[in-house]
């Protein structure tokens, strides 16, 4: 398996660290406890299409968005973390974390 | 025997060897399958259940028979195919699967019982009584099973794994893969060509053809040379190519030092991981058996592989040679036998309408249908026009026509594509990504389509890499059609042998699928058919064939077994290259060590870490007195301990302090600059990731310290945090772990020693301040892991050993010294502090009675999910202090129950995290973790360790035994 | 007054040539790490003007003399072989002089040795790069007839190890 490093380039899986599901990005409001539960508990596994995301621990120490196909194992797509959508990333935001300019 | 004017070994280098402990010569270029069968030894192996004498059934790496042990001074490898092995001076081989001899093997006896052993025996037999499965059946079908045996010595010698990178990859070198190797070198592309033997040319080192006029050989010779010459193509011999995998990665072995006696450095083979843009699978094919009664003799083999003893070996593998075919590829191995002066008794052809024209028996409509010779063949009973007619053969050649090798399409859940005309599977096309078939492998037989396909398939790989190529001018060579009559099954009164190496025959898939396993990855793994070495390459088509009569269903239907990586046996020693002994893990060493090791402490490891257990002196017999003596020292004089080990993170920025505020529980933005606090860090799920002090060293500068445990998952934490949730605020990391040696300094003393040292400041407790030792600049922190007052000193990590020698000898001067793991442990626990034995992955802050370090004020990482029910309350085992009634020695991992109930999982009551001896309380204390614990001091818990036969009553307590005040850390 | 005295991560470690290969381990100086913050470019680039280096490009690396500015991962590059100026508002800057060990692997074939324990298509590699060397990461920077690599200075002895055993396999296989 090769992961294209958005900085680094094609590299070897063997320098890339797995986390999980994009799902991760977003962290739930406050103690709606339901919420909780099913962000870090509840996943889909679907045949096709995921997100999930994958740290450059031997490289770059970027994190990435992977897309790939669990059926083909094709990669469609790799992002780095920090540049995914301001208007996704403004929602992913803690409570409190969010800047004051 | 050999043949003169034949072959391609050097006659001028013979090389002699061993099989089976009599000495034989061959040539250089030899098998051991060639140099045997030069040698007239047709007899090397017994098969593996019925233990049947068995000769050389092919000349490639597909070989189910010939598997023979090579012995070596530290080496003995069994399964090693005759076929593939090249001979080297002095080598010695042996056969395997049988006792005493090959000649005469006792458990050849297992034929005689064969009616019984029939598939299914196993499982059928051996149910019951249920309970002499274990220690009776077993143990005796384990002695009898196995294919060879092991040296019993660990595998010392060297291994290498590699990685390679290409435009274009191109697998085997016969004429298709020369051509599209030739093809895309030329354009300029970076090419791998891979080939399994010693010499590339494929069929083309085997058939006499002639290209252009002229041997084809010459031809293959001209284009290496010219492949060689190219900076841009890489050719690899001996090389495997033995998986595709996603991202255009394939894995191939090569057999780099298997030919050669050992040489010390050289690697007996290499694992390589190759990357390529786009790949030319021309891999070829390879000629399948018939099954007949009988067939599985010594002296009966694949046609196609007696004409490569003769044309590529120089041998005859029989004197009077028979063939058995039904297609017109295997009429050229009769011709050139004769061509070089060996007797063919006959040509026995299935095809009634078969041409007669060849200068020896021709019969047309005819099989084969028994044979005779125990340990070798000896004659052969042909049905011809009704009539059974003998005949004195003692080689016969057998050709049911030929499987395009469709092994690496498969590889990526690809099915190959049934082609009637042909009777084979063909690849799938775009099976897997990247991969291009040409040739034999995809069902194209002639020479002159493998090489034009070879060319075009190259063109249209090197188009997708966005190359032109210009037409590179192929050789005029034969054309002929592929005719053929499928025949997988001569029906007859014997046995008739479908997978030679697992001993299953045309009986045991029709008993499979009378017993209702009819499909075929049913029947597989019912008679063990295709599970071999050989992996079924040999039997495959043939039992699926037996299996679609016996079912009643088309080939097409009965479909095919999942090809999966590897194509031929790969050693686990080959793919682990590199992983044995220093291998296995990064060692990393103290700037401390040598001098910790002069004085003799024992180093652990510690993770990756080596560290000191503790620090003998004379006269002390055990780790305990060491260890005792170490905290008493650090109590009442002064210790020095390296604790470098932990993990420290540089954190500067505008946003530092807030996004400390968000990473750990407790406010960070309200620390003063010089000033230390301690830290708790959640995961999301809100149970503790880790802890440890942060100090602030400026306004937007602080360095975190993490336990070493967990220094690599923090780092990866902080940088999660920042880039998805913050990417935007001013905040930097990265490690400096590596970039200080830090020193513990702990004891009443302490202050003593640094002052002698350099100008130590009045400090506070949780202080911290740049100093300067000598010329050097160096950090100090007030913090203390000991509960004595101590610092701890950080200099850059060139100066560390100076600085550790220096520190031991102040401290030895004040009648302290240097400690060790074992008493920095016993000296925390004293004091209740906690390591990854505690936050061990499944415990909140709340558990560790730090529920109020979660601050209120502000969010954190992990603060709504630590809040959930369940992770709070009398529910939770939490930390406690254990003192045992009478000092007795505890154990961790020990359970908690309450005295009076019984000792079962439904009553455990926690658990024991760490233990220690106390020479400060003196007696055993126990960090543990106990249902409501913090509520139950005073109560008495009973210990159960059943593995260290402990079972003791222990009073709870405070977690804290020393100084719960905290007086003489602030001292 | 004590005066501390400094130990590289191999020192007494001499350097091995086998089959034309030369692995030593070498002082790269001063190292830093330059994080700048955002919005800093233009301030970067000016504070960087008087060494004659630019802030470099992913896998890029800048040299001017003995100075080098070696890209070493996201948002980061080490300057080696000079001190850093006063761009604390500029960027992040930490020493990373005592982190790590540096060796030198030169002559024909290194990329050979390389290919045993670094998973990079050192054909299309820049002048830096991180990977990993074995289990340790590793910066690769490319270097007159070879490349020079760091490893965290802890493990120098691995790395050591590792490309020894490496430059002996291939001197075996070599003579073979």
């Amino acid at each position: 398996m090769r992961i294209t490093c958005p900085l680094c380039g094609p590299r070897d899986r063997r320098e890339f660290y797995y986390y999980g599901s994009e799902d991760y990005l977003t962290l739930p409001e406050g103690e709606d406890f339901d919420a909780i539960d099913a962000h870090l508990h509840l996943r889909d596994n679907p045949a096709g299409e995921v997100r999930d995301l994958w740290y450059h621990e031997m490289g770059c120490a970027s994190w990435l968005r992977v897309t790939r196909n669990t059926v083909t194992h094709a990669i469609s797509g790799v992002a780095l973390v920090a540049d995914v959508d301001a208007s996704i990333s403004a929602k992913m935001k803690p409570r409190g974390v969010r800047n004051e300019g | 025997m050999r043949v003169e004017g034949k072959g391609l070994v050097d006659r001028s280098a013979p090389v002699r060897f061993l099989f089976d402990g009599l000495a034989y010569q061959g040539f250089k270029g030899d098998t051991l399958a060639s140099a045997l069968l030069a040698n007239g030894v047709k007899l090397v192996g017994r098969s593996f259940k019925y233990h049947r004498p068995r000769g050389v059934l092919t000349a490639g790496s597909e070989e189910p028979n010939a598997l023979v042990e090579i012995i070596e001074e530290r080496q003995q490898t069994p399964n090693v195919r005759a076929t593939v092995q090249e001979i080297y001076e002095g080598m010695e081989a042996k056969s395997q699967n049988r006792w005493p001899s090959l000649k005469f093997d006792v458990m050849a006896v297992n034929d005689l019982a064969a009616p019984f052993l029939s598939a299914g025996f196993y499982y059928k037999t051996f149910m019951w009584p249920r309970a002499f499965w274990e220690r009776i059946y077993e143990p005796i079908i384990r002695r009898a099973a196995g294919l060879g045996s092991l040296s019993r010595r660990h595998d010392e010698a060297d291994y290498e794994k590699a990685f390679a990178f290409c435009d274009l990859l191109v697998i085997g070198a016969g004429p298709a893969g020369l051509a599209a190797a030739l093809q895309a070198g030329r354009a300029g592309a970076d090419v791998i060509l891979a080939d399994e033997n010693p010499v590339m040319g494929g069929r083309l080192l085997s058939d006499m053809a002639l290209m252009d006029g002229k041997p084809a050989l010459e031809w293959a010779r001209d284009v290496l040379d010219e492949l060689g010459g190219m900076p841009n193509v890489r050719l690899m011999t001996r090389t495997t190519v033995t998986g595709a995998y996603d991202g255009g990665t394939y894995g191939a072995l090569e057999r780099v030092g298997l030919h050669v006696a050992a040489m010390p450095d050289l690697p007996r083979e290499c694992f390589w991981r190759i990357v390529a843009g786009q790949t030319v699978l021309a891999a070829g094919a390879q000629e399948r058996m018939i099954a007949f009664s009988d067939n599985d003799r010594p002296g009966i083999m694949v046609a196609s592989a007696i004409r490569t003893y003769l044309n590529h070996y120089g041998v005859a593998p029989g004197k009077r040679v028979t063939i058995f075919a039904n297609n017109d590829d295997a009429r050229q191995t009769a011709r050139d036998l004769m061509a070089a002066g060996v007797e063919v008794a006959a040509i026995i052809d299935a095809r009634a309408d078969a041409s007669v024209l060849e200068d020896c028996p021709v019969y047309a409509g005819a099989v084969v249908v028994g044979t005779k010779g125990r340990l070798g063949l000896q004659a052969i009973t042909m049905l011809h026009r009704g009539a059974e007619i003998e005949i004195e053969t003692d080689c016969l050649g057998v050709s049911g026509g030929w499987n395009p090798l469709v092994h690496l399409t498969c590889h990526m859940n690809g099915r190959p594509v049934w082609d009637a005309a042909l009777a084979a599977f063909l690849p799938q096309a775009g099976a897997v990504p990247g991969l291009h078939v040409a040739g034999a492998a995809a069902g194209l037989f002639s020479t002159a389509r493998c090489l034009a396909s070879g060319a075009a398939v190259a063109v249209e790989a090197l188009g997708v890499l966005g190359r032109k190529a210009a037409p590179i001018g192929l050789p005029a060579a034969e054309e002929a059609d592929y005719d053929l009559l499928p025949l997988w099954e001569v029906k007859g009164k014997r046995r008739a042998w479908l997978d030679f190496a697992n001993d299953v025959t045309t009986k045991d898939v029709r008993l499979a699928a009378q017993e209702n396993f009819a499909s075929v990855e049913h029947m597989k793994r019912y008679t063990t058919q295709g599970m071999a070495p050989d992996q079924g390459k040999n039997s495959n088509m043939g039992a699926l064939a037996v299996l679609a009569d016996a079912t009643g269903r088309g080939i097409a239907q009965t479909g095919v077994t999942t090809f999966r990586p590897p194509f031929s046996p790969v050693s686990i020693a080959a793919m682990g290259a590199g992983g044995r002994a220093e291998g296995f893990a990064p060692q990393r060493y103290l700037t401390s060590h040598s001098a910790s090791v002069e004085r003799a402490a024992p180093m652990i490891e510690a993770g990756l870490w080596y560290r000191p257990s503790y620090f003998p002196r004379p006269g002390e017999v055990t780790w305990r007195e060491a260890c005792d003596r170490e905290v008493r020292m650090v109590r009442h004089t002064v210790g020095v301990c390296d604790v470098s080990t932990l993990g420290k993170i540089d954190i500067q920025g505008r946003d530092a302090a807030r996004f400390l505020d968000l990473v750990y529980t407790n406010m960070f933005s309200t620390l003063p600059v010089g000033r230390v606090r301690y830290g708790l860090m959640l995961r999301a799920d809100g149970h503790v990731l880790d802890d440890g002090t942060t100090a602030r060293l400026g306004e937007h500068h602080f360095v975190m310290t993490t336990t070493t445990a967990a220094a690599g998952a923090v780092m990866r934490h902080l940088d999660f945090v920042q880039q998805a949730y913050c990417a935007d605020w001013d905040v930097r990391t990265i490690s400096v772990t590596e970039n200080w040696a830090q020193f513990a300094v702990a004891g009443p003393k302490a202050k003593v020693l640094l002052e002698s040292l350099f100008d130590a400041p009045d400090l506070p407790f949780m202080g911290c301040t740049a100093v300067q030792i000598g010329r050097t600049g160096a950090r100090l922190f007030r913090i203390s892991f000991s509960g004595e007052q101590g610092y701890e000193v950080a200099v850059p990590a060139r100066y560390g050993e100076a600085l550790f020698r220096d520190l031991l000898a102040r401290a030895e001067t004040l009648g302290g010294g240097a400690y060790g793991l074992e008493a920095l442990n016993v000296l925390r626990i004293e004091k209740g502090f906690i390591t990854h034995a505690e936050i061990h992955g499944r415990v909140t802050a709340f558990d560790i009675g730090m529920g109020k370090m979660i601050s209120a004020k502000k969010d954190c990482i992990g603060k709504g999910a630590a809040a959930r029910p369940g992770l709070v309350g009398p529910a939770r085992d939490q930390l406690v202090g254990l003192r045992p009634v009478n000092d007795a020695q505890i154990s961790a991992g020990a359970h908690l129950f309450n005295p009076g109930e019984e000792v079962m999982r439904a009553n455990d009551q926690g658990y024991v995290t760490s233990v220690g001896y106390s020479p400060t309380m003196s007696g055993y204390l126990g960090l543990a973790f106990l249902r409501n614990g913090r509520a139950r001091h005073g109560e008495m818990v009973r210990l159960v360790d059943h593995l260290r036969g402990i079972d003791l009553l222990c009073e709870v307590c405070d977690p804290v035994f020393h100084d719960k005040e905290g007086v003489k850390l602030r001292g | 007054m004590v005066e501390l005295i400094a130990k590289s991560a191999l020192a007494g470690q001499g350097p091995i040539t086998l089959a034309g290969l030369t692995l030593a381990e070498v002082d790269l100086g001063q190292v830093t790490s330059i994080a700048p913050y955002a919005g800093q470019e233009k301030a970067l680039a000016a504070a960087l003007k008087p060494l004659g280096l630019a802030f470099p490009k992913p896998n890029e690396l800048r040299a001017k003399g003995a100075v080098r500015l070696a890209w070493t991962g996201r948002g980061q590059a080490f300057l080696i072989g000079a001190a850093p100026g006063d761009w604390a508002e500029i960027a992040a800057l930490t020493d990373q002089s005592d982190g790590w060990a540096a060796l030198s692997l030169t002559g024909a074939g290194a990329e050979d040795v390389l290919a045993r324990l670094v998973p990079v298509d050192l054909r299309g590699m820049g002048a830096a790069a991180r990977s990993s060397l074995g289990h340790m990461g590793v910066i690769l920077m490319r270097h007159k007839d070879g490349f020079e690599l760091m490893v965290f200075r802890s493990m120098a002895r691995t790395a050591w190890h590792e490309i020894e055993a490496a430059m002996k396999m291939q001197a075996a296989r070599q003579a073979l």
